[in-house]
């Protein structure tokens, strides 16, 4: 290896069962607000803050936050639709963007994203089959393969070639779209997909037969998935680890039940306490937390929660806490967990 | 679950085994042809446009030979059944031939103007930034001058004649093309659709071509085709103006301006080539006024 | 003597009249609500609940046809001239929407608007209606409410006009609220609050209140009784802890089985199989038939009329009515396991 290689250590090596498939470092994203006489910047709005993570390969990382919280803009970045300000982002193991890195192209072989509104995501001048197709067509498959992997794709994700593949987006219901957009996401042979609420604008009943599918798929072409969604529920019963996001930073990070059973970070806990009971003899007495989520533009000093938290003191106001491991594996930014810090619980921080 | 012995053989013929849906045009055409009136204005189109092709079949008298014995005859003349023009040429005749120049004159610059400006549209709506500030702002620059104005100032100085009447119009009408394909294609670039399309890795021409042109052409169109109503009235009146066709071509507009005098001696025929104008840019209103509709399906 | 429910329906359907074809969004639908009780209906997308609760106040497009009784607050809507419609509306029966804007003007302040509704409905002067709007904004919780009343809606956030609306709608002291999915859009942290309000507000008033909802947490949370609904029919109405515990239809209980997930860590969900119904091209006989595992041929024939289960539970599912099927209830156990979270002040607006 040269130098500069194992001097850089981890990054560059190549991928293998202890590396992840993809690792994410100090991603930072702020847009420009503006406004006012000559559409000076008026403000900016810090979507996603230095945000680290890394996912390994065959897992489901589950991304949970409310409105304003960086998760759809942090799936933008790592896809590269949308230029970072700055941060890393390498799959397995190679830098992208960097000179002998992966290039975004092939990226995007590698990884693809479903999107939420499902009428959207596709091209209402072309019959499905055709938009499954687009995608190997342009990396140099020609046109006949290319249509006959829309109709492998098509019968994999439950819909019949003969039935489907001439139709158009709006004959189809959104449950049906749903899964073309799911095939076309496969189309390239990617390893890792990323869902952003892809299942959140389904019915119910939809909703079950697509997470199914999602499953049988993962399984049978061997996926990583990266699974954004508001609804608890489903993140709970689809991912192996979970990473909750506030205000353009990640509060916590985790192994599923680790984080639904005792979580560490009082955002987590009062995102968790929040959910409405299913017990009707056992209803929501009182409102975990008041007020809405603050606005991104002039995000509070210090920790971004102190704002709502009912434990936040001095030191929360002064210095913002670092994401740093926790007892029984993963991540938690509190100053509550770090002995230390300077927060009267601090050195309460037990382990378990 | 899935079994992956289990595949099309060939996937040409399983597309055409397989059930077709009924795609946008289709539904458009459909909407069409619930619309009476759109479809009877049509209809009045094409039989022009039939006439004015086949020309030797629909007329008697050559457009040209005027005789001064049969200066201005009424409507309703034995042998000419629409009276005769100041210099004794058949109307009938001359407005049919006419009406080669001027339909050419009308629709012409307007498909050049859509080839050109579209394209340009497109490109400076899909791009954005230095791109599409350049190819705004060259369009604000031209759109500043009234078409009229801009289209007299061309013929001013290229000189007179179809060719040049072609030109100038198809110039006035880029910019206004130029700016409906840069909004609509601006609105049609942030869709998801199109965003998927950029993360399977695809460059920005080959998006244009296959996502955004068949989304943008509709609207395009439609606001090309109300553009021929304007253009073919715009041309007579160059014309009129003595700075579009010359004579002894047989342009409506000219003839209306030849015509001018003998509005008091003869007012029917000499009314009748603006009688022609009015109908044949009506009727390219209404069409492009149903084709909007026609396009208007709520999906 | 009983007092006369607030709400009376019977037999209610709404038809949409296409060019081709009439298609029934609602159909044969019966209820009532008493005074100061909660009734949640429940459904998925197309099932015909907000149509039904629109028809409660007549705010139908032109081309539908709406048939059956409907009384509300001791009027008969369906007999009722736009005089009498504008007088109910707003004052006796009032209702809040899942997208607040659609309630709330934006060149208005938020006061305007409550003082202005006041004024027309009760006549006091504008003096008196400030000051009960601020009393309304107090009431809503709303914090700093004096300022806020001069807020534009745009100034403030979701949950804030949430709230306002809420504010707006409960003006003119209604007997009946309708609410059609007003927390579906919102974080879930927002949400229970505005649950939380709503059943403080109601329980205060003593309002009766509909409630439109596709989430089942939501429904147990803020319903003393839940109907659900499927293809334009009721096809179970009963007190929550019965609809909920042992759901009487096969629809409810697969409701039930795919919404509570988060015990079916690592197996296969049960998913309804087959898709919503197009309301167009019903099948024969029970709507949910060709998705009903229980399906059999007297559930093909014809369509179930509505049967007492155990005298306040009503259900469609005549195997259920003929005591033929026992269904599964839910799994309710893995909530306890959540901590409770301190929510004892510390949040800054």
């Amino acid at each position: 290896m040269s130098g500069s290689a194992a001097a850089a250590g981890g990054a560059e090596a190549r991928a293998g069962p202890a590396v992840p498939l993809l690792t994410v470092e100090n991603l930072t994203k702020h847009f420009a607000v503006r406004g006012g006489w000559l559409n000076r910047t008026n403000g900016v709005v810090q979507a996603v803050d230095d945000v680290s993570f890394a996912v390994r390969s065959g897992e489901t990382l589950g991304v949970v936050g409310e409105s304003g919280c960086g998760k759809s803009t942090t799936a933008r970045l790592i896809m590269h639709l949308i230029g970072r300000d700055s941060g890393r982002i390498s799959f397995a193991g190679r830098l992208v963007g960097a000179a002998h890195g992966l290039s975004r192209r092939d990226l995007h072989r590698q990884m693809q994203m479903v999107f939420q509104d499902s009428y959207a995501s596709l091209n209402p001048r072309l019959p499905v089959a055709t938009s499954i197709a687009f995608g190997p067509f342009i990396h140099g498959l020609g046109k006949a393969a290319a249509l006959k992997r829309a109709m492998q794709l098509l019968e994999a994700v439950g819909l019949d070639p003969l039935q489907f593949a001439n139709r158009y987006p709006h004959e189809l219901s959104g449950g049906q779209r749903q899964r073309i957009n799911i095939a076309r996401a496969l189309a390239l042979e990617p390893r890792i997909v990323i869902l952003d609420e892809a299942v959140s604008a389904l019915d119910k009943s939809v909703e079950a037969q697509v997470l199914n599918l999602l499953s049988d798929l993962k399984a049978h072409f061997d996926l990583t998935y990266i699974f954004i969604s508001h609804d608890l529920n489903v993140v709970r019963y689809i991912s192996d680890r979970v990473m909750v996001m506030y205000l353009g930073k990640v509060v916590e990070v985790g192994p599923v039940h680790r984080i639904y059973r005792s979580p560490r970070h009082p955002y987590t806990q009062a995102l968790l306490s929040a959910m409405p009971s299913m017990d009707p003899r056992r209803r929501t007495l009182r409102a975990p937390l008041s007020g809405d989520p603050p606005n991104p533009i002039s995000p509070p000093s210090g920790c971004r929660f102190r704002t709502r938290c009912p434990f936040a003191e001095k030191v929360c106001e002064l210095v913002p806490p670092n994401l740093l491991p926790v007892e029984g594996s993963g991540a938690v930014a509190c100053h509550m967990r770090v002995a230390g810090s300077g927060h009267s619980r601090a050195d309460k921080a037990v382990a378990h | 679950m899935v079994d992956a012995a289990v595949l099309p053989a060939d996937a040409n013929l399983v597309l055409k085994r397989a059930q077709q849906g009924k795609s946008y045009w289709r539904r458009v055409w459909e909407r069409l042809l619930d619309d009476k009136v759109t479809l009877a204005v049509m209809a009045v189109l094409l039989l022009l446009f039939v006439m004015v092709v086949l020309a030797p079949w629909f007329t008697v008298h050559d457009p040209y030979t005027g005789s001064v014995l049969r200066r201005l005859k009424p409507v309703g003349t034995l042998g000419h059944w629409l009276g005769t023009d100041e210099v004794g040429r058949d109307l009938w005749s001359r407005m049919v031939w006419g009406g080669r120049i001027s339909l050419l004159a009308g629709v012409v610059p307007v498909f050049l103007a859509l080839v050109v400006g579209g394209f340009l549209g497109i490109l400076a709506g899909y791009m954005g930034g230095f791109v599409n500030s350049a190819i705004m702002r060259l369009t604000d620059v031209l759109y500043a001058f009234p078409s009229i104005l801009l289209a007299i100032a061309i013929t001013g100085i290229l000189g007179s004649g179809l060719q040049n009447t072609i030109l100038a119009l198809t110039i006035s009408f880029i910019p206004p093309v130029i700016r409906i394909s840069e909004s609509v294609t601006a609105q049609t670039r942030h869709l998801d659709f199109v965003e998927a399309a950029r993360a399977s890795g695809a460059r920005p021409l080959t998006i244009m071509r296959y996502h955004i042109l068949n989304n943008v052409l509709g609207p395009i169109l439609v606001y090309a085709s109300s553009l021929i109503s304007i253009c073919i009235i715009l041309a007579a009146g160059l014309s009129f103006l003595g700075l579009g066709v010359t004579p002894p071509s047989a342009e409506w507009g000219l003839m209306l301006n030849n015509l001018r005098q003998a509005l008091w001696v003869s007012p029917l025929v000499a009314a009748l080539p603006g009688v022609m104008i009015f109908i044949t840019s009506m009727c390219f209103n209404l069409m492009s006024d149903g084709l909007r509709q026609a396009m208007d399906v709520r999906l | 003597m009983p007092k006369e429910p607030v709400v009376t329906v019977e037999h209610l359907s709404v038809r949409f009249v296409g060019r081709h074809a009439a298609v029934a969004a609602v159909n044969d639908v019966s209820f009532g609500v008493d005074t100061g009780r909660v009734l949640a209906i429940l459904g998925e997308s197309g099932s015909g609940k907000s149509v039904t609760l629109r028809a409660l106040l007549r705010l139908l497009p032109p081309r539908t046809r709406v048939e059956g009784r409907i009384r509300v607050a001791g009027h008969d809507m369906t007999t009722l001239d736009e005089a009498g419609l504008r007088q109910v509306r707003g004052s006796k029966v009032a209702m809040i929407f899942q997208e607040p804007m659609i309630a709330l003007d934006p060149v208005f302040s938020i006061g305007v608007q409550i003082a202005e509704t006041i004024v027309r409905h009760e006549g006091v002067s504008y003096r008196v209606a400030n000051r009960r709007a601020l009393e309304l904004l107090d009431m809503v919780q709303i914090p700093s409410a004096a300022r806020r009343l001069k807020s534009y809606p745009h100034e403030l956030s979701g949950g804030m006009r949430q709230r306002a609306m809420i504010a707006l709608a409960l003006s003119c002291r209604p007997a009946l609220l309708l609410a059609d999915e007003p927390t579906t859009a919102l974080d879930v942290t927002v949400q229970i609050q505005i649950i939380l309000l709503l059943r403080q507000l109601q329980q205060d008033l003593d309002m009766a209140v509909i409630f439109v909802t596709h989430d089942v947490g939501v429904a147990v949370e803020v319903a003393d009784q839940i109907a659900v609904m499927y293809a334009g029919r009721f096809v179970e109405l009963g007190p929550t802890e019965a609809v909920i515990g042992s759901p009487a239809h096969p629809y409810t209980a697969a409701l039930l089985t795919s919404t509570v997930l988060g015990s079916a860590f690592g197996k296969r969900l049960e998913a309804i199989p087959g898709m919503p119904p197009d309301l167009g091209a019903l099948p024969d006989g029970c709507s949910f038939q060709p998705r009903c595992r229980f399906a059999d041929d007297r559930c093909r024939g014809a369509m179930p009329p509505e049967f007492a289960h155990t005298g306040v539970h009503m259900t469609r599912c005549l195997r259920v009515a003929a005591h033929e099927i026992a269904l599964p209830g839910p799994n309710l156990g893995e909530r306890s396991e959540v901590p409770t979270f301190p929510s004892d002040g510390g949040g800054l607006p």
